[in-house]
């Protein structure tokens, strides 16, 4: 029976059996366990390495060995002293515990076994009594039945483990070498995983490899674009390679849920987080982190999910991903996270705390890394009904120094926002009007890369405007707002810099009314996208910040997803299934020009795949800035070559469906002959087999419908004076 | 091209046929009166009284003399397409779906519905000259295929009837015997509900529509996939143009998903494909429903839509439209 069932059988059985496919979520279908239905899984391998747990059904028993050896006489006794301490754990059954006796001596053997309820319990009361001390020469040695076939396996003689031969890995990063100079994205539809290349010149991407049930969830790419990160019941894995899309390694996490790379995608963390089954339990959470290159656990947190919410004193349950935020830069040196009343700071030498302490700030709220330095930003909210001020610090790591702080009052909320290079940091501060009743904005503008850190306030012209969004400008100086109420806010740009007085931050200009909640300034800076998604239907605008002028308009109905390219050459906007209809994505130039559009039912990801930092040095890209014309003009040729190529082939194409065409209309005419004289019969000899014998004659009829006679009279108007 | 609005139905248009020489537009919809209209001007010109439930399609006679109309009440009627009057009625014991005249006209192919235990069924009925000697008799009856038959039409020569429908095949029968003769194959047929169909003015070729979003050419004869036109949203109704290498496709969101989104998000439109490259030329907008029928004017310069919305809007082509570049 293990034949391939193809899709349309599948679907034509579906029909026949009144079941409607699409309304099946495939996922939840589970098969009775051992029976595939011949069915061959294609994660079949990852299924195999799984270390299969087989109920033996003496998992809840447990050996407790170490008991004196005692005569039938004080047997009893000793099994009461054994009982009175397993019953502090939990309650036993009358006849949970067993002791064999010698059968020659009538003496107890050391040893007896106990069973439990629960596997759980077996486990605990392992936990609890390993080491017990009875007297001085008994002491305790627990064991769980199930783990004496483990140990009766070790070889008495160890033997070294095998060396397996250096193989040389392919080239992981062999995708940044094309010819074309293109970018990569992956995209998931329905169960099918696809990575692609944006071909930008054929006007379509080209496939790079596709595999169905790829992931179980989601993928992603890692930060530098090296691996793509599939997720799964058993854990994460990685795939990459010079060509295709190989398994590079695997994490065993069950139930991982979350998965997050550091900057320089030297680790990995995987999140799982465990429902209680019954209400005593808590509720668990697991975290490890792995080596991302060896697979080697660094790591490991487990607790209560409480203990992992982040946001302290807030209250507000649920771990708040990433658990861990990676700092420092790409040298993955430190990481941190967050939890009531400190923020821990550990590094990954040792991946023990640095200094062996937290960091200890009362009531801490909020904390991020600057996107370049060791640096800490904390916020600290208002306490004591306000008289401790609300306030914004600056920590050094791994010093812990405090370099900048800021007290802020009648603070509501504030956000963070870093600027890619580290070199500013905006901090949105909402504080209550006097009256307590409603909030306005404003904003504190850190500028980390001057000496003492300047901090200087800025407040819009109309301070109750609502801030919709916030974004800096990748590796630039300034920064764009939207502010106001919707559904036409206001768009204003800022720019940390002046030509005059470069210690002032001024502002660029104010764009009024714009249909906009959301911003994407490309990735290489200079332009940026206002986009209306969601209840704006996907209004984008592209829009040119040196020049301050509008390049092009355009609109990807209901798209829901905006992400430029690496390079900031192409953007993509999709739509993703969070709608039923539209599903796709669309692929626009820089500058606005939409070429291409390639609709897909139950789209769920975009992702553009990462370039690595480049290796060229600030001095070569401005010299290659400057001449650009000289560095272009190969590639123009080469576009001059493709598009005369491609209308070659177009009208190659054309005049081959052409022709096909006139061959079927041949065969038809003919056939339309032949039959002439019979179809003549069927109507009765009725001549006119073709419409040109028809001719149309035109007949006017008029027809009079009424005629009235009326007298008209006239009356002058007479104007006073 | 400003179209014509033609408003004399309540209910959702259900299907359009223009008699041969292009001057009359029957319309069928929901509502329970199949009217007829001036295919130029668009005025009423009478209805057809007489059914008790939604009437789904009609055909009408070369001589444009009678009038065939299937109903969900379980009947077809014949009229007399000048007075309007009523000449015969077939019953059935299921809603009828589908007609279509013969070459001829003296046979015609009704479709009946699956109804309760019965199934659907392709019943091929002798339509008598003097509509005092018709019977109701059945030269043939067909059952077989799964699901509603949506549509079902003669072949070249009334050698064949094709029929297609919810289960997505597209079968071929021999009128002769009944058998089946071919159907079309997984790969290149349908992967959901054929809704429409129609034949070329030659009745060599013929395009189905269907709710897999395409929209497929098929070589009458030896059912051939010819070509195929993909579009964003289900299909439901099909037309070719007599006069050029254009088809057109209507369709979008189901009715019961229309309020919950924005006009744009339905695809409400008429998509125009040129019919050999493939390729979509155009479209022409303002149904605020899913189009549910649509008719080329025998001439090709112009035709009519039908929607959800129970309007239907008749284009005259503008003189641009013929000299449209592929």
């Amino acid at each position: 029976m293990a034949t391939m069932v193809s899709m349309a059988d599948i679907e034509a059985k579906a029909m026949g059996l009144g079941i409607d496919l699409s309304k099946v979520d495939l996922d939840v279908i589970r098969f009775p366990p051992g029976e595939d239905f011949g069915i061959k899984s294609d994660d079949e391998d990852i299924l195999q390495e799984d270390n299969l747990e087989f109920e033996s059904g003496l998992g809840n028993i447990i050996v407790v060995d170490n008991l004196p050896v005692v005569a039938p006489e004080k047997f009893e006794k000793l099994e009461g002293v054994i009982r009175k301490i397993y019953s502090q754990i939990c309650v036993l059954k009358e006849d949970a515990i067993w002791m064999p006796l010698n059968p020659e001596t009538q003496k107890t053997l050391g040893y007896c076994f106990i069973e439990f309820n629960t596997l759980q319990e077996a486990e605990l009361a392992k936990e609890k009594t390993q080491g017990y001390k009875l007297d001085k020469s008994h002491i305790f040695s627990v064991n769980l039945f199930d783990d004496f076939d483990k140990f009766m396996k070790v070889p008495d003689e160890w033997a070294p483990p095998e060396t397996k031969p250096y193989t040389p890995g392919e080239n992981l990063q062999k995708w940044l070498t094309d010819e074309k100079a293109r970018d990569q994205f992956v995209i998931r539809a329905g169960n099918d995983t696809e990575v692609l290349w944006n071909d930008p010149r054929q006007l379509k991407p080209e496939l790079v490899y596709r595999r169905t049930f790829w992931t179980e969830s989601f993928v992603q790419w890692s930060p530098l674009g090296t691996y793509l990160a599939t997720v799964h019941r058993q854990g994460a894995a990685v795939w990459g390679g010079a060509t295709t899309f190989n398994r590079l390694m695997r994490y065993a996490h069950p139930q991982v849920k979350l998965i997050d790379f550091s900057p320089g995608e030297k680790y990995l963390v995987t999140y799982s987080s465990h429902e209680p089954s019954n209400p005593r339990d808590t509720h668990r959470v697991v975290l490890n982190i792995f080596d991302a290159r060896t697979g080697k656990i660094m790591r490991d947190f487990k607790g209560s999910a409480d203990e992992f919410a982040t946001g302290g004193a807030g209250g507000v349950s649920g771990v708040s991903w990433p658990v861990f935020r990676w700092g420092g830069g790409k040298d993955d040196k430190y990481f941190a996270r967050i939890g009531k009343n400190v923020v821990s700071v550990y590094e990954t030498e040792t991946f023990t705390l640095i200094d062996k302490k937290s960091l200890k700030v009362e009531n801490v709220l909020d904390f991020s890394w600057s996107p370049t330095d060791p640096i800490l930003a904390l916020f600290v909210p208002e306490l004591g009904g306000g008289n401790q001020p609300a306030r914004v610090s600056l920590v050094q790591i791994p010093g812990k120094e405090e370099l900048r702080q800021k007290n802020l009052f009648s603070v509501s909320d504030c956000k963070m926002y870093w600027q890619s290079n580290g070199d500013y940091l905006a901090v949105k501060v909402d504080r209550y009007t006097k009256t307590k009743k409603s909030t306005y904005t404003g904003f504190e503008l850190f500028r980390i890369k001057e000496r003492d850190i300047p901090i200087e306030v800025l407040e819009l012209e109309n301070k109750n405007d609502k801030i919709v969004a916030f974004a800096w400008e990748p590796k630039g100086h300034r920064f764009a707002v939207i502010h106001g109420d919707s559904p036409k806010p206001d768009i204003s740009f800022y720019s940390m810099r002046t030509s005059h007085n470069t210690g002032r931050v001024s502002k660029l200009i104010t764009l009024k009314g714009k249909q906009a909640n959301a911003l994407y300034w490309s990735p290489s800076g200079r332009f940026i996208i206002l986009a209306g998604l969601k209840s704006f239907n996907g209004q984008l605008e592209f829009y040119n910040v040196d020049e301050l002028e509008t390049m092009a308009t355009g609109e990807h109905f209901m798209a829901t997803d905006i992400e430029w390219d690496p390079t900031g050459r192409y953007v993509a906007t999709s739509v993703t299934s969070v709608h039923e209809m539209e599903n796709g994505f669309n692929i626009w130039s820089f500058n606005g020009k939409l070429l291409y559009r390639i609709p897909r039912d139950h789209f769920c990801q975009f992702l553009w795949r990462p370039r690595p930092p480049s290796f060229l040095s600030v001095e070569k890209e401005e010299e290659i800035a400057k001449n650009l014309k000289k560095y272009s003009k190969k590639y123009e040729a080469e576009d001059q070559d493709v598009s005369l190529l491609l209308s070659e082939q177009d009208r190659e194409k054309r005049r081959m469906l052409q022709e096909e065409w006139d061959r079927w209309v041949m065969q038809w005419k003919q056939y339309h002959e032949e039959e002439k004289a019979y179809r003549q019969m069927l109507r009765d000899g009725e001549a006119s087999d073709a419409e040109e014998e028809y001719e149309a004659k035109e007949v006017e009829v008029e027809e009079v419908l009424e005629v009235t006679e009326e007298v008209v009279s006239y009356e002058f108007e007479q104007s006073e004076g | 091209m400003r179209p014509i609005l033609m408003k004399g139905h309540e209910r959702p248009l259900t299907f359009l046929k223009y008699n041969r020489e292009g001057d009359l537009l029957f319309s069928c919809a929901k509502d329970h009166t199949p009217t007829v209209w001036f295919a130029d001007n668009g005025e009423r010109l009478g209805t057809y009284r007489g059914h008790n439930g939604a009437v789904w399609c009609c055909d009408v006679s070369r001589d444009s003399t009678r009038l065939i109309t299937g109903s969900a009440d379980q009947t077809a009627k014949l009229w007399n397409v000048q007075t309007g009057t009523q000449l015969y009625t077939f019953n059935f014991d299921s809603p009828t779906r589908s007609v279509d005249f013969s070459i001829g006209d003296k046979l015609a192919v009704i479709t009946t519905d699956p109804f309760m235990e019965l199934t659907s069924a392709i019943h091929v009925k002798r339509i008598a000259r003097d509509p005092s000697d018709q019977s109701g008799e059945s030269v043939l009856t067909i059952r077989g295929p799964q699901g509603r038959i949506n549509r079902a039409i003669w072949g070249p020569l009334n050698r064949t009837i094709i029929s297609a429908g919810e289960d997505a095949v597209i079968r071929v029968w021999d009128t002769e015997t009944g058998k089946l003769i071919n159907e079309s194959d997984k790969e290149s047929g349908h992967q959901k509900t054929v809704t429409s169909l129609a034949k070329s003015a030659d009745w060599s070729n013929f395009l189905t529509g269907s709710l897999d979003k395409s929209a497929k050419l098929w070589d009458a004869r030896t059912l051939t996939l010819i070509k195929a036109y993909v579009t964003e949203r289900p299909v439901n109704a099909v037309a070719m143009s007599p006069l050029l290498d254009h088809v057109v496709l209507g369709g979008g969101q189901e009715a019961s998903h229309v309020t919950t989104t924005d006009r744009r998000a339905g695809k409400f439109e008429a998509k125009f494909f040129h019919k050999i490259l493939q390729e979509e030329i155009g479209g022409v907008k303002g149904h605020f429903g899913p189009i549910n029928a649509l008719a080329f004017n025998p001439d090709g310069r112009s035709f009519s839509s039908g929607g959800e919305d129970g309007y239907v809007r008749l284009h005259h082509f503008d003189p641009d439209y013929f000299n449209i570049k592929m």
